[in-house]
């Protein structure tokens, strides 16, 4: 009834002004646009969470004794922040895809081991995750060394010390960069169009080749991202007030 | 000498030094900060360390929980040697509580949870009991109703003081401070001594680092003077001040008294 009444007022707009949001008015677009919609909230939350584990992991190794790990983790860092994201993508989904062998599914056919969707998430993670290894360090770099002396005198292990004082700490400091590099990379989540991953950019393109839209669908597209990287940016503000230290950095200046 | 055997079974016992250095040598690249240095601390006792600014006190100070690695020499907490690679830093540095010049608190926890983390963390005692003995602590220096402020919101003298709680939290034999007060404003400098004097009066091992020449003529029990990587003279307070006899000294103390 009440979706009826939009669908119509829609139907209408499309007939007087030709601003055809099918989107809306039709059923079958409309599930196919939200469903793109899911499909990018998820990518994005899931590298996103992924990301940030590897920068934590990474920064870690970085500080490592063995001199292996900490080139085995410059080495990921400056291969993936040196390299298009798109080429990342390919060379994962075409080339690693391809090499690695198939696996039987449930119903005996013979598939890759991971889908389009996996090596989505898989490549974007680990792009974002290279940029949050370097965040991530510049913030543990931004803390004194006394306060890790501190840490260490009272009997703190190396990872004990990572873990309580210098990962909240470098966080805080962090939060800026981290909020750029997350807002890049839910925006890099449309490459994955390249690799037919049904999110947001891809659905509309469907959409707008069988309703021929096109104006119609990048205008949706612009306000469909800028309204996800402003509820990303809001949770991550939110975040920073609540990680805010009274009497520290920006917590004292309130 | 006996062979020192694992930690833990060294044949310490109370009336041997708790603290002993002997013929301790460090250097940093080229430049040699200590050349060959000795010292004694008994159980109980307060020793003073005063010299010339760059003359080796803070590294002399750190070689003893090992946040210096030795170059040659022995220094043995409680019989066990420090610089043994088999050793686990944790064992020294829960007998062992150092307080910086700046304080050097975590600024993400508040004063409360700056006392309570190390036992929790690291020692991994039970959260009440330590909240007990934290909030006890608080107490013990003159910050009951601090509890819950950030380093941030305390003054310097009063941070130093959580910081004093801290490391005083492990339950530490012997505790280290590196010119604690130097930070300080005056009027903040005493509120801190009268915490350390308080904790040497109560029989507390310390071994301090200090330019207040009143506080240690008063604390010490001994006094050491370094000059250029060397111990040049030591005694106690009484005599090492009243009658000072290297040249160094006398030159140091006329400089500063
Ligand atoms: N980590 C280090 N690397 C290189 N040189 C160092 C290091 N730590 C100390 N030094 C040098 O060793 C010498 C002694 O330093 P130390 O801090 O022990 O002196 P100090 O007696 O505590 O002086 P102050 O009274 O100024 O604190 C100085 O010349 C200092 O520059
Ligand atoms: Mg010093």
């Amino acid at each position: 009834m009440a979706m009826d009444a939009i669908s119509h007022w829609f139907l209408e707009l499309y007939e007087t002004t030709g601003i055809n949001l099918t989107i809306v008015y039709d059923a079958y677009d409309r599930k196919r646009f939200l469903s793109g919609l899911g499909m990018t909230v998820y990518l994005s939350v899931v590298c996103i969470l992924i990301s940030i584990a590897i920068g934590m992991v990474g920064a870690w190794a970085q500080g490592s004794p063995l001199r292996v790990v900490r080139g085995l983790v410059n080495g990921f860092v400056v291969v993936f922040r040196n390299t298009p994201p798109l080429v990342q993508i390919f060379f994962f989904y075409f080339g690693l895809g391809q090499i690695l062998p198939r696996i039987e599914d449930a119903d005996g056919m013979r598939v890759p081991i991971l889908t389009n969707v996996q090596w989505a998430i898989v490549s974007l993670s680990l792009f974002a995750g290279a940029f949050n290894v370097e965040i991530f360090r510049s913030g543990i770099e931004a803390v004194p060394r006394t306060t890790t002396e501190a840490a260490q005198a009272l009997g703190y292990t190396r990872f004990g010390i990572y873990r309580h004082v210098l990962l909240p700490l470098a966080v805080r400091i962090c939060l800026p960069a981290l909020n750029n590099n997350l807002v890049n990379l839910l925006k890099t989540t449309t490459l994955a169009y390249a690799i037919a991953v049904p999110e947001t950019l891809y659905v509309s393109k469907q959409i707008w080749t069988d309703s021929q839209n096109v104006p119609v669908m990048m205008i949706v597209l612009l306000c469909v991202y800028t309204a996800l990287v402003g509820i990303l940016v809001f949770i991550m503000h939110r975040w920073e007030k609540a990680l805010a230290i009274p009497g520290y950095g920006q917590g004292g200046a309130r | 000498m006996p062979p020192v055997s694992s930690p833990g079974d060294n044949g310490w016992t109370p009336d041997q030094p708790l603290v002993r250095l002997m013929d301790v040598r460090k250097s940093f690249g080229e430049l040699e900060v200590l050349k060959g240095v000795s010292m004694d601390v008994a159980k109980g006792e307060a020793v003073c360390i005063i010299g010339p600014s760059g003359s080796g006190k803070s590294t002399l100070i750190r070689c003893i929980n090992a946040l210096v690695p030795i170059d040659s020499g022995t220094i043995r907490v409680e019989g066990q040697e420090v610089n043994d690679p088999e050793l686990d830093k944790l064992t020294l540095r829960r007998k062992v509580g150092m307080v910086f010049q700046q304080y050097n608190l975590f600024p993400h926890r508040t004063a409360l949870q700056n006392v309570m983390m190390a036992p929790i963390h690291v020692l991994k005692q039970d959260k009440k009991e330590v909240e007990a003995r934290a909030r006890a602590l608080m107490a013990k220096v003159r910050l009951s109703g601090k509890e819950n402020a950030y380093p941030g919101e305390l003054s310097g003298g009063q941070q130093q003081r959580v910081a004093i709680a801290r490391a005083l939290a492990m339950r530490p034999d012997v505790m280290l401070f590196d010119e604690v007060t130097a930070a300080l404003d005056p009027e903040t400098v005493k509120e801190v001594l009268v915490t350390i004097r308080e904790l040497a009066e109560e029989g507390m091992t310390c071994i301090l680092v200090t330019h207040e020449m009143g506080f240690a003529r008063e604390v010490a029990d001994h006094v050491y003077f370094t000059d250029a990587g060397l111990i040049v003279e030591h005694g106690p307070p009484a005599s090492f001040f009243s009658d000072p006899r290297d040249p160094r000294t006398r030159e140091f103390l006329g400089q500063i008294l």
